[in-house]
């Protein structure tokens, strides 16, 4: 099935694949244009759940694009980033949905070629697969994964710690989903050392 | 810590068959720390769910919510509102998370989906390794601080026995994998703390009405209670 224009997710470390995106553009370089990026401070900020949530709002496909294995700005970032892309090789099966889905590539900030190529490379393996079978109309698998990115979860059991008794009812309705687009919500700021800790502590 | 790990995704399917609205519920402490059963995992769980849900063309509603402990009546008051908008629940905390869920929430179905397997200590990050049986009656002072009722296949008080080969036990793992014999690990701990002489005395039988033997165990410390 070639006739479709696949939507992909593509989880960019700020370090390396998000700066072989740039250079491609400078590059003039041809890719499809059937890829969304999310900026990440470092791929081991991935977590399972936002590739999943891509998924769920119907991407046709989502890959990780870290830096070169043992080229982390965090040192491992990109490792656990990898186990975490297998890790959701393996709940798709179970759910009967392609593994072949997502993907981990790695690529230096020098690599434009290399990131036009992935981009080309993955986007004729989606279309081979064909469409994501949850596809709908209406859904926005970008803000859905940015959403997910920016930790927007549907209830939040530790603000009922720090929230008052009294308060806590009016607080557990209260968690607002950030402005459609909004690239703050997902663009993390690169230097925020809690964000990567947390990649990095699973 | 109490470690459990979430059933196959196919088991999991099979108990809510039929079911069109269903909550995950997870627990935020001991299957949050060994990684199965935290809000981060429910969320994944209620996820695939909705995901098979749509690909196999059936309706249902799933949203996940967590407790900060599933086995507090307290904690449970917390996500009562949540709880109360479906009918179905699936627990992911370990079986007494489940169960006061179930008692909490009488007129609710709740559903297990883990199965609680051990009292185990994290040996490394990712790994737990099982280390109390919860017999009642502890006699970790004779051995070194190494138990032999889970540590031992045979839970021998007096060991080790002939199936000890090289400090390695002749059962192995369900991976087929070595285990240590405890009872050399008992003895080599005793010996460096000059104890030796303790592998000598003989253990009587165990008391196992204080394990799970006896019916189910009830605590009560009445200083403590409410007055």
């Amino acid at each position: 099935m070639t006739d479709f224009t696949p939507e992909i997710i593509v989880f960019a470390c700020h370090y390396c694949a998000y700066a072989a995106a740039d250079l491609a553009g400078g590059m003039r370089l041809q890719y499809p244009p059937t890829i969304r990026i999310i900026k990440l401070p470092c791929t081991g900020k991935l977590e399972v759940i936002h590739i999943l949530k891509a998924l769920e709002a119907g991407a046709d496909g989502v890959y990780a694009a870290g830096c070169m294995e043992g080229e982390c700005h965090y040192l491992k970032g990109n490792l656990w980033a990898r186990k975490r892309i297998g890790y959701v090789k393996t709940l798709l099966t179970e759910m009967g949905i392609e593994p072949e889905r997502v993907e981990m590539y790695n690529m230096s900030s020098a690599m434009g070629p290399r990131f036009a190529e992935v981009a080309t490379e993955f986007t004729e393996r989606i279309k081979g697969l064909g469409p994501n079978p949850l596809r709908r109309d209406g859904t926005s698998p970008a803000e859905a994964a940015q959403a997910a990115v920016a930790g927007v979860t549907g209830t939040p059991p530790h603000d009922q710690r720090a929230v008052p008794a009294a308060e806590r009812s009016a607080a557990a309705t209260t968690h607002t989903a950030p402005a459609a687009g909004d690239p703050v919500a997902a663009t993390t700021h690169p230097t925020d050392a809690n964000t990567v800790e947390e990649g990095q502590a699973q | 810590m109490i470690t459990a790990e979430r059933k196959p995704f196919d088991e999991i399917l099979a108990l809510i068959e039929g079911r069109e609205k269903v909550l995950v519920a997870g627990c935020e402490t001991c299957v949050a720390v060994c990684l199965t059963g935290g809000e981060k995992e429910a969320e994944i769980l209620a996820s695939e769910l909705r995901m098979k849900a749509q690909a196999d063309g059936r309706e249902l509603t799933c949203e996940h919510t967590a407790a900060i402990r599933q086995c507090e009546w307290e904690y449970l008051d917390m996500i009562a509102d949540k709880v109360a908008e479906y009918p179905v629940v699936l627990s992911m905390a370990c079986g007494i998370g489940i169960q006061s869920m179930a008692e909490k929430f009488a007129d609710t179905l709740v559903l297990p989906a883990v199965n609680t397997n051990m009292l185990g200590m994290p040996q490394e990050h990712a790994v737990w390794l099982e280390r109390c049986g919860a017999c009642g009656d502890c006699v970790l002072g004779a051995t070194g601080g190494i138990c032999p009722i889970v540590r031992c296949s045979k839970s021998l008080l007096n060991g080790p026995c002939g199936g000890s080969h090289g400090g390695k036990c002749e059962v192995t793992g369900p991976n087929n994998e070595e285990i240590d014999c405890a009872w050399q690990l008992i003895y080599d701990k005793l010996y460096a703390q000059g104890r030796e002489d303790l592998i000598l005395a003989i253990t009587p039988p165990k008391d196992w009405s204080k394990s799970n033997s006896g019916g189910p165990r009830k605590m009560v410390r009445e200083e403590a209670k409410p007055v």
